[in-house]
């Protein structure tokens, strides 16, 4: 057939080649097609992501926002340990029944020193964006040894374990230092003393001045009332700091958002 | 693109692909379906001029409409507190001791204050009020810090031993035995007493020496009578509500090492992100005046 055609005078002259033609060179060439799926790709993820890093509104400048002490951070690795992540989240969406029945609606700053973040993806139990203050610490301590005991409903495990696992803090100094590196604004002077802050924020009878000086708002307390650091002063203090950084009587929402 | 001519038997064009013999067929997408396309890609330019869309240098289009969430929450919870705001205002700077003559505003009063009880009270107190081992119970007529309804009210808004409120209520009993107030033999003894004046099964011997280490040490706070005294929140010894437990080994555990009972300040002055504001305080100091224990 495609003989005949060449051969019939009426038949039409070659095409200028279209761009549909030249589609054609990518689609019957496996690896150029492969390249440029990804230049799309790649661009519409520019697209998408670069803009986050420049844009003023992205996380907008709030005052009070701190790296974690140490001993925060030591609970906070207990609380991504243990996986609580699982069934708490920590983000409180801007919608009414949140904002009512958990207090303000997060802020992106609330969470900037997070690696990884705890926004979590689902509410077995409740948000803790803002637990800090909300129970005192024999609650906490009542509550992780055994959740029935004070509030019956509960299908939360029993964390009593933690309470018995003393910890020296030993390599808190490195885990600074890996945030440090991944940008949370750990200076030299909260790296040196790392294991002291550590030791002091659990000590109500140490000197503590320094620490609270680094780390503003820092709550020094024996939180489980029980000699020595164990995980569970480590992972109470974690959770009495959470959404108690930002003073909102202060804060100025950023209409934008 | 370069065309085969129509199939003959069906008149549809062919894609010009052929492989062993076999072509592909060119049919149109349905009519209905391009259309449907092209209205999705007209929607999406109006949607992102209408709506906050596109990056800028230093911020982002805010869309027409001028929508933000955090607007719309503020919108949400003005429009729905407009709708009480004379009851609420009423109730923010409301004599609480006269609350109970103001037949709509104390309905008003105690169904606010049964949400915001459940919302932030009953983790401690239970749901129904009842409390739990350390957490007083609040449907009983005993109370450690005064159970008027404005007294009620002063403990919520400072709360009891906490740093964050100067007002907050505070009393530290010592701790006996770990301080080393008293000997392990004159807290045995002691903890006989208080069982005596309890009313529970003691050991009328020991209670006996109990009662001269009771008179010097204890009195002080829980009074002679160890009927104790509301201005220092020392608990009643001589009923049979007890906070911990008024067995041996519970009462033992209390003198050795005290206790130190902490409720946050819950007013917003201190809870800037989720305090209550005045009226929800005297709203949840109206519901649980009512539930059966207030004075």
């Amino acid at each position: 057939m495609a003989d005949t055609q060449v051969n019939t005078p009426e038949a039409p002259k070659p095409r200028k080649q279209g761009i549909l033609d030249r589609h054609k060179i990518l689609e019957k060439n496996a690896t150029l097609l492969l390249v440029f799926s990804f230049l799309v790709v790649t661009i519409g993820g520019i697209v998408e992501i670069a803009p986050l890093f420049y844009l003023e509104n992205t996380i907008e400048e709030v005052e009070g926002v701190r790296p974690y002490s140490p001993l925060e951070l030591e609970g906070r690795n207990v609380y991504i340990r243990e996986g609580c992540y699982v069934c708490h989240s920590q983000m409180i969406r801007p919608m009414r029944d949140e904002v009512e029945r958990y207090g303000h609606y997060s802020l992106a700053a609330e969470s900037m020193y997070d690696h990884p973040f705890q926004w979590g993806s689902k509410r077995t139990g409740p948000d803790l964006a803002r637990v800090g203050g909300r129970y005192s610490d024999a609650w906490h301590v009542a509550h992780l040894v055994d959740p029935q005991s004070v509030v019956p409903e509960s299908v939360m495990p029993k964390y009593g374990f933690l309470k018995n696992t003393l910890i020296d803090g030993r390599y808190i100094e490195d885990v600074m230092a890996t945030n440090a590196f991944v940008g949370v604004p750990y200076s030299d002077e909260m790296l040196e003393n790392g294991l002291a802050d550590f030791r002091a924020q659990a000590d109500p009878d140490s000197d503590y001045e320094d620490m609270l000086e680094r780390y503003p708002g820092a709550q020094v307390r024996n939180f489980d009332g029980e000699p020595g650091i164990s995980e569970m002063d480590a992972l109470i203090a974690y959770l009495q700091v959470l959404g108690t950084m930002v003073d909102f009587s202060t804060f100025n929402p950023d209409e934008s958002r | 693109m370069s065309k085969k001519p129509a199939d003959q038997p069906t008149k549809v064009d062919t894609t010009g692909h052929s492989w062993d013999g076999i072509e592909e067929y060119n049919n149109p997408l349905p009519r209905w379906w391009l259309w449907t396309f092209y209205a999705t890609i007209v929607w999406g330019v109006i949607y992102t001029l209408l709506y906050p869309a596109w990056p800028l240098v230093e911020r982002a289009t805010g869309g027409i409409l001028g929508f933000s969430t955090r607007g719309q929450v503020e919108e949400q919870i003005a429009t729905f507190e407009a709708q009480n705001s004379g009851l609420e205002t009423e109730l923010a700077s409301v004599d609480l001791t006269t609350l109970a003559d103001n037949g709509d505003l104390h309905n008003f009063a105690i169904n606010k204050g049964a949400a915001v009880f459940r919302n932030n009270c009953s983790q401690c107190h239970g749901s129904g009020a009842q409390g739990a081992e350390g957490f007083p119970n609040l449907l009983d007529d005993d109370w450690l810090w005064g159970g008027a309804i404005d007294e009620i009210a002063y403990t919520v808004t400072n709360g009891i031993r906490n740093e964050d409120s100067f007002d907050a209520h505070w009393s530290e009993m010592p701790a006996f035995g770990r301080d080393e107030i008293l000997t392990d033999a004159q807290i045995a003894e002691v903890v006989q007493y208080v069982r005596q004046i309890s009313g529970q099964d003691h050991d009328a011997g020991l209670a006996a020496s109990g009662e001269e280490v009771f008179l010097e040490q204890c009195a002080a706070c829980h009074m002679d009578d160890g009927t104790g005294d509301v201005g220092l929140g020392a608990p009643n010894l001589t009923d049979a509500i007890w906070l911990y437990g008024g067995d041996v080994a519970t009462l033992t555990e209390t003198i050795t090492n005290s206790r130190f009972g902490v409720m946050p300040a819950w007013s917003q002055d201190y809870r800037s992100a989720f305090g209550l504001s005045e009226s929800e305080i005297n709203a949840v100091a109206a519901y649980v005046h009512q539930l059966g224990g207030g004075q």
